[in-house]
């Protein structure tokens, strides 16, 4: 299967702290990685490198065969940040477009409306982001990041604020990008939520992978005591 | 998928900042007020029997320019840090070099808009009079707005993520508009004073050198002051 994701042993250190240390993964196309673990475990750095927003202080990340942060790379990937990423004077159908007409989507206008109407946001495409809630701005959130159908999705907590109907199309959108091929690498806090989807399994404690394995099979419960035991 | 390239990302970007401002119009008219409260503050200030208006006005003139102009470059990246959505336009794969120039398109159409608010009043206010000069002052504005902007708009990058930026902002690159604002005020004395455009012509290449030399170098500095 061809290699999507590519981390070969990854460091980053901010002043004397390793906040990444010596990480490395693989993913090909249509496997999840679902990453877990404590706050500043490291895991939104090692999405940021992912993305190629932060350079490694050695390592290196590829996506396909090209090496971040190339724009080649970069345009391969869609980020889902714990922040929105928007501009709120903008309207939803706005913010959305643009970031199609960056990455060069052929027909930026239909792009835009599949992707509000596959997070159920459609009908406040005219309406400027800052009027939504903060639910309503995650979804636009997320339409920004996909519009592109992107290879790699990497979603840094990307179930905050949304409600039952908004998370079940999120998840339902992680699987249809997951079964078109894509690679995915979502962080979250939620072990249920995240195991459920992933095909793989990492838990990060102080910049390392303390706990890597293949997710299906696992039981959810008993994996979220050992969870608790290693973070503890 | 075919990624734009740098002028029409550049554009794109610009496009944005400029839909943001007429839809908010908070820095704009903030600009424009500040320009006019100065010109009103420096026109109360004159002694009108020491310094005559045409000895005054050029001074007055980039002074409110200059000022103003970092109020509009300032919001250019606060918008950006807001909401975190300066990461949205650092993974698109577009050149970051177009992050900057799409600013500074922006910040120029921008200045230039405080620009035709406060010529004017410093015409009423000063009495200077315009209508033979309009040409020649135009070109003057726009090579040195180009030049106030290239540099402005680079520390406003710096300072965008820094607690005071605003004061830092001005702190940085004032310095920087000193080889703007000299040439820029030297001309316009001339030409509002009726010479002909020729006398001024060693102030004008002052300020082409300036823009094309720090462009260039803004252009290119850009990403390296995004880099964490």
């Amino acid at each position: 299967m061809t290699t999507l994701v590519a981390a070969t042993g990854l460091v980053r250190t901010f002043g004397a702290r390793r906040a990444v240390d010596d990480v490395s993964l693989a993913l090909s196309a249509g496997e999840c990685l679902a990453l877990f673990g404590p706050n500043g475990a490291g895991k939104t750095t090692v999405l940021r490198i992912l993305a190629g927003l932060l350079r490694p202080s050695s390592g290196e990340a590829r996506i396909g065969d090209v090496r971040l942060p190339d724009p080649a790379a970069r345009g391969r990937v869609g980020l889902i940040s714990h922040r929105s990423m928007l501009y709120d004077a903008l309207t939803a159908r706005e913010n959305v477009r643009f970031a199609a007409a960056l990455h060069g989507v052929p027909d930026a206008e239909e792009a835009t409306v599949r992707a509000l109407a596959a997070l159920r946001v459609a009908d406040r495409a005219d309406v400027a982001v800052r009027s939504l809630s903060r639910g309503l701005q995650q979804r636009v959130a997320i339409a920004r990041a996909i519009v592109h159908a992107p290879d790699v999705l990497l979603a840094d907590e990307p179930y905050t604020g949304l409600d039952a109907q908004g998370g079940a199309a999120l998840t339902a959108l992680l699987r249809e990008r997951r079964a078109a091929g894509a690679a995915l690498v979502v962080v979250t806090h939620h072990l249920h939520e995240g195991l459920a989807l992933a095909s793989h399994a990492a838990v990060m404690r102080a910049g390392r992978f303390v706990r890597f394995e293949r997710a299906e099979g696992l039981d959810a419960g008993r994996y979220a005591t050992e969870y608790q035991e290693l973070v503890a | 998928m075919r990624a734009p390239g740098l002028l029409a990302a550049s554009w794109a970007i610009a496009r944005k900042d400029l839909a943001i401002e007429f839809r908010t119009r908070s820095a704009f008219l903030s600009s424009v007020v500040f320009s006019l409260l100065a010109i009103v503050i420096f026109y109360f200030a004159w002694d009108p029997t020491a310094v005559g208006p045409l000895a005054l006005a050029p001074g007055v003139l980039w002074v409110t320019f200059t000022f103003s102009g970092l109020l509009a470059m300032h919001r250019s990246f606060g918008v950006e840090a807001a909401d975190g959505a300066i990461d949205a336009l650092l993974v698109a794969p577009v050149a970051r070099e177009s992050i900057f120039l799409g600013k500074a398109l922006a910040n120029v159409v921008f200045v230039a808009g405080v620009q035709a608010v406060s010529l004017p009043a410093i015409a009423i206010f000063y009495n200077v009079p315009l209508a033979g000069a309009w040409l020649p002052l135009l070109g003057i504005l726009l090579l040195a707005t180009v030049g106030l902007v290239a540099v402005g708009t680079l520390f406003a990058s710096i300072t965008a993520n820094t607690r005071m930026a605003e004061l830092l902002l001005p702190v940085l690159a004032i310095p920087f508009f000193v080889p703007v604002v000299m040439p820029a005020a030297q001309a316009t004395a001339d030409v509002l004073s009726g010479r002909p455009i020729a006398e001024s012509f060693a102030w004008l290449r002052i300020l082409l050198a300036f823009d094309l030399v720090f462009v260039y170098a803004c252009t290119v500095a850009y990403p390296f002051t995004i880099e964490d």
